[in-house]
């Protein structure tokens, strides 16, 4: 069964001119999708239509099977969780603790459960010694993690991360991707990965990338990134490591299009001896 | 105008639980005509910083209630806390400080939060007019051209984008009219805090080649702060690295990514240029190259022509 699927699903905003037509797609349950496009291609708007923030004008999305409509709103929404990328916009109580707890409280669960869920989320994002933190004073990447938290407290089986280590440092930026990656890993939670940066988009097993509402590449992340001319045509570029061994390239070097660092090295250390 | 500061130090909620010196004897000048990078982990006191260069962050001694410490005895008086920009002194509580924000521009993280105004041309308009020298009265006419310049200098269209409400721009356009507002006045000293954070990728390309074409002409010295070394080792003439407070090394970028494992001890990234330089340092063939991509293309086809 489809984790989320699409089926020709038309949107737009009001009279503007950005509108999603005719799209298709799925996300298998327990896949680790990554959603590259420039600003303004579609990737926030396709999170906000998989958990009913926002409803298709046209054609059908379902969430496990079930049909996303104003009736089930709320069934999906408990599966699917999104995370957002200001952390200080995604916290609503002062102490940690509560602040996971919030969405818990909403969903009516027993006061014994939600201890529990709190105890799994806090494990999950390595966030245990912070239970009685004021969220205030966290760094932003412990905030984020504590946003997370507030979702796994619902125990979702799709989280939806919507450039959600934008604002944050690189090792902030470390945390969170651990943290999604071991939560796909250990607890078979499907992620969608809304991102800039390769090196996250890398993490997933397979890469989409939108443009102007649209569905225009497919493929495993690395593969994508070395279609270089494809990404220009869609406002991307190819990741700097990609830039520098076409450059060699062109410069008569016999080097691949490789991402990772050492693999190029030792192409380099081969040509040159 | 240079900017120098000699001895500084910042303490948060100081006499309070929660003290915490954000910046502890920082020594640091910026020469007219850098493009500075400043670099260092959240909490390194990098924002603390740059917030003090056009007195966000005012010096206690610059206050009106300033009384000086008074020394026990014996204790050597600390050493003298210097903070100039230009013929600014920020440590005396007779400068101007209205004047000195006139040339200092500030560039925050997500400006496009700031955004506030109906439309775009207000929006940019605005600094403009509460910088206006007093009882001048400024034209319809003279705000429409430094709009339109300052419109123009980010790459935006005047006529296009003008009458719009810069809430239904772009997030990359939101950005760049947001530096707008702060260019619009002009400011000698441009600083801005990571200012292409959460762009896309040409989205960041843009402003960093926009920050580029203001430099060296009215807009002499830029500041960064940027978590992204490839951006720093592409664009700075230095880059300050600062950690718990103090700035551990003032270097150009090419001696800076030389040390590898320091900055990787102060849980600070490197660029990619230096990846590969250290990557390729390990299988035993040294480069030198200033870590810039095109020097690094350069340097290592050099290698290849030496070997062939």
């Amino acid at each position: 069964m489809h984790a989320i699927e699409f089926r020709d699903v038309d949107f737009a905003y009001g009279e503007g001119e950005f509108r999603i037509q005719k799209l298709n797609f799925s996300v298998e349950k327990g896949e680790f999708v990554a959603i590259l496009g420039h600003n303004g291609s579609g990737k926030s708007t396709l999170a906000r239509l998989s958990n009913g923030i926002l409803l298709p004008d046209a054609g059908e999305i379902r969430v496990f099977g079930t049909l996303l409509d104003e009736k089930h709103l709320y069934d999906v929404r408990s599966r699917v969780g999104v995370v957002f990328q200001n952390p200080d916009n995604q916290t609503v109580a002062s102490v940690v603790e509560d602040d996971i707890a919030f969405g818990a409280e909403n969903v009516g669960l027993a006061r014994e459960e939600i201890g529990k869920r709190i105890d799994f989320a806090l494990s999950a994002v390595g966030m245990e010694a912070y239970r009685d933190a004021t969220v205030a004073r966290l760094s932003g990447g412990q905030k984020q993690r504590v946003a997370i938290a507030g979702v796994l407290a619902l125990r979702p089986d799709v989280m939806i991360l919507d450039e959600s280590t934008a604002m944050l440092d690189p090792k902030g930026r470390r945390e969170i991707m651990e943290v999604v990656q071991k939560l796909n890993r250990d607890e078979g939670v499907t992620v969608l990965l809304i991102t800039h940066f390769v090196e996250e988009a890398l993490l997933a097993d397979r890469a989409l990338v939108m443009s102007k509402g649209g569905i225009v590449m497919q493929g495993a992340p690395a593969e994508i990134f070395s279609r270089g001319d494809e990404l220009l045509a869609y406002d991307l570029t190819l990741p700097r490591i990609g830039i520098i061994a076409k450059r060699l390239r062109e410069g008569g070097m016999s080097v691949s299009d490789t991402l990772d660092v050492e693999k190029l090295a030792e192409e380099i250390a081969g040509c040159v001896s | 105008m240079r900017i120098v500061a000699e001895h500084l130090t910042h303490v948060y909620n100081e006499r309070s639980p929660f003290a915490v010196k954000a910046l502890d004897d920082v020594s640091l000048t910026i020469e007219e005509g850098e493009f500075f990078g400043i670099i260092g982990h959240t909490g390194s006191g990098k924002s603390t910083f740059v917030q003090h260069l056009n007195a966000l962050i005012r010096m206690p001694s610059s206050m009106k209630r300033y009384r000086k410490k008074r020394l026990k005895k014996g204790e050597a008086p600390p050493p003298a806390t210097v903070l100039k920009v230009g013929d600014f002194d920020l440590t005396d509580k007779k400068t101007d400080f209205y004047a000195l924000r006139k040339h200092v521009g500030m560039v925050f993280q997500y400006p496009e939060y700031q955004l506030f105004a109906e439309t775009v041309k207000e929006d940019v308009a605005f600094g403009l007019k509460n910088f206006a020298e007093k009882g001048k009265h400024l034209t319809e006419d003279e705000i429409r051209a430094a709009v339109g310049d300052a419109l123009a200098a980010v790459g935006l269209d005047y006529r296009e984008v003008a009458d719009k409400s810069p809430f239904d721009l772009s997030g990359g356009q939101k950005r760049r009219v947001a530096v707008a507002g702060v260019i619009v006045t002009k400011p000698e000293i441009l600083i801005l805090d990571e200012p292409a954070a959460g762009l896309d990728p040409l989205g960041k390309q843009e402003i960093m080649r926009l920050l580029h074409a203001i430099h060296g002409g009215w807009c002499k010295t830029v500041v960064i702060v940027s978590h992204d070394m490839d951006e720093i080792a592409e664009n700075c003439t230095h880059v300050a690295v600062f950690d718990g407070g103090r700035v551990r090394y003032v270097l150009p970028p090419a001696e800076l990514f030389r040390k590898t494992d320091e900055l990787i001890g102060l849980g600070l990234d490197i660029p990619l240029t230096a990846k590969l330089v250290a990557a390729l340092g390990r299988r035993g063939i040294e480069l030198s190259c200033d870590f810039t991509t095109e020097d690094f293309i350069r340097k290592t086809l050099a290698l290849k022509g030496g070997g062939a």
